[in-house]
């Protein structure tokens, strides 16, 4: 298919998929709240900017995102990278083989939250709940090191085909741990920060990197262990919220009663 | 005049800002560790030009149109104190952003490909749009539900961890009787739903009915929605894993 052919099939698809969305908004505003809408030029632009967006982005993702995930897939893990081109490639692969793997997925998952418009926005928001106690600066680097580590620990579960279910499992049960101590005005924004950290360029990227990942590692199935690095992207930071805010509370506490032994 | 102008082009910044770090690991990665040459690089640079140029048009699209008037009526209906519309309204809130949400078109459609070339479905065009289009179904719908919830939790005041813990358990629960193929799409689902669209509405939708409720605190009755709306798909697609097997 060339990209005209992509281009004008997509539009049609993505027309459908806003269809809904500007169907709610307008049918709403005029049926039950029986206002007209305000600024209609500007909705309309709107609607056909998010048309046209949509269709480029997705276009652009098929030509470029999904294969430099897939190509970076494939080429950490070849086995002439892995083992040079003299030694012979050994039987049984070794989690330990693909450390490089792990590697790259820690810097992409690190690199990618660091620079997330919505976690800045959620970071901000939680220095004015804690009264500044947390820092804005604090929780970014500690959401963008639990992505990061979620994500080569992601990695590492299709490298081995271990079961999935078995590492959510473990991480909801840290989380409801977690919670029990962590400050309540926190749970909330930590709830929420997993969801929101994952942005829309850094998901299919995943997915593909994923996906490549189990086609290319021998005795692994796509469809089985292929899925699986954005629902670890979406469970550690809430794990790393919550860990950040518990730190931040017991250091000021230890100041506070500094400074009362200090006054004294 | 300077003002538009910065309005317009602030969305292109943030695009090229959201890809420069993955660019940066990659050309890291190809020139340092693999020091192999990147195959179709042209085809890639274009590519990722259409990304950049798409995600700032789409962002500004939803700046100018939706967003401000999606706000302003997430915040007429939690005043309106109608306790029927609202749930409506949130449901196919809920339900819209995320049949129009980019991530999830792209990974649906990843998913289809994956489950042909597995022969869980047939591999033909037809099938494949179908499995792609029921499961963003199943998750709209699980997205249009969790809403609701979160917007019943606002009202009727319930914690929100315990909220949060049931579904932990229920997930665990239905992880068990899933079948193996459908487990890792679900537990993806969670965390690609709730991307560029869905957010900022629903945010708005919780923090306006937080704010007019007497009673309730902004911060921590406002947020929870995306919380729900990340555990739902995942229940809701393993369920749809389970009925179509």
């Amino acid at each position: 298919m060339n990209v005209f052919e992509m281009f004008v099939d997509t539009t049609f698809a993505t027309l459908h998929d806003v269809l809904p969305l500007a169907v709610v908004l307008l049918g709403f505003q005029l049926l039950v709240l029986r206002q007209p809408i305000p600024h209609l030029w500007a909705v309309a632009r709107g609607f056909i900017y998010v048309l046209l967006g949509l269709t480029l982005f997705l276009v652009g993702l098929q030509e470029a995102i999904f294969p430099l995930g897939e190509v970076m897939a494939k080429q950490l893990t070849d086995p002439h990278f892995l083992y040079g081109a003299a030694v012979s490639v050994p039987e049984l692969i070794r989690w330990q083989d693909y450390a490089w793997v792990y590697a790259f997925a820690f810097a992409i998952g690190l690199a990618t939250t660091l620079a997330e418009p919505a976690l800045i926005a959620v970071g901000l928001k939680a220095e004015q709940v804690s009264g500044g106690a947390i820092s804005g600066w604090g929780l970014r680097i500690a959401v963008s090191l639990g992505v990061a580590l979620g994500v080569s620990i992601g990695c590492f579960r299709i490298v081995t085909g271990t079961d999935l279910w078995l590492y959510v499992i473990a991480a909801y049960v840290v989380v409801i741990i977690q919670t029990r101590f962590a400050p309540r005005m926190i749970i909330p924004l930590a709830y929420d920060s997993g969801g929101v950290t994952t942005s829309t360029v850094t998901v299919p990227l995943l997915a593909a990197l994923g996906l490549g990942l189990a086609s290319t590692i021998p005795g692994r199935s796509p469809l089985i262990d292929g899925f699986g690095l954005i629902a670890f992207a979406s469970v550690f930071p809430i794990m790393s919220v919550m860990g950040y805010a518990q730190i931040s509370q017991r250091i000021g506490k230890s100041q506070q009663t500094k400074e009362a032994d200090n006054a004294l | 005049m300077w003002n538009t102008f910065h309005d317009a082009v602030r969305p292109l910044v943030e695009a090229v800002r959201d890809l420069t770090p993955i660019i940066v690991v990659i050309l890291f990665f190809q020139e340092v560790v693999l020091k192999q040459p990147i195959p179709n690089l042209g085809e890639l640079l274009q590519g990722l030009l259409f990304v950049l140029a798409g995600l700032a048009l789409f962002i500004r699209g939803l700046e100018i149109g939706l967003f401000p008037l999606g706000e302003a009526m997430a915040h007429a209906f939690a005043k309106k104190g109608n306790i029927s519309w609202l749930l409506l309204f949130a449901f196919l809130l809920g339900f819209s952003t995320t049949v129009a949400e980019p991530a999830l078109i792209a990974v649906a459609g990843k998913a289809a490909e994956v489950a042909a070339q597995s022969g869980v479905i047939e591999h033909n065009r037809v099938s494949m749009a179908d499995y792609a289009f029921d499961l963003r179904m199943t998750v709209a719908l699980s997205v249009g539900t969790a809403i609701v919830l979160g917007v019943l939790r606002i009202i009727f005041g319930w914690p929100l961890h315990i909220c949060i813990m049931t579904g932990y358990i229920l997930v665990v629960a239905i992880t068990y009787f899933a079948p193996e193929e459908i487990i890792g799409i679900a537990y993806d689902s969670g965390g690609v739903t709730t991307s560029t669209i869905t957010v900022p509405l629903v945010t708005a939708l919780g923090i306006g009915l937080a704010t007019s409720i007497r009673g309730r605190n902004p911060v921590l009755d406002g947020f929870g929605l995306i919380a729900f709306a990340s555990l739902l798909p995942m229940i809701f697609v393993m369920l749809y894993g389970i009925i179509t097997a």
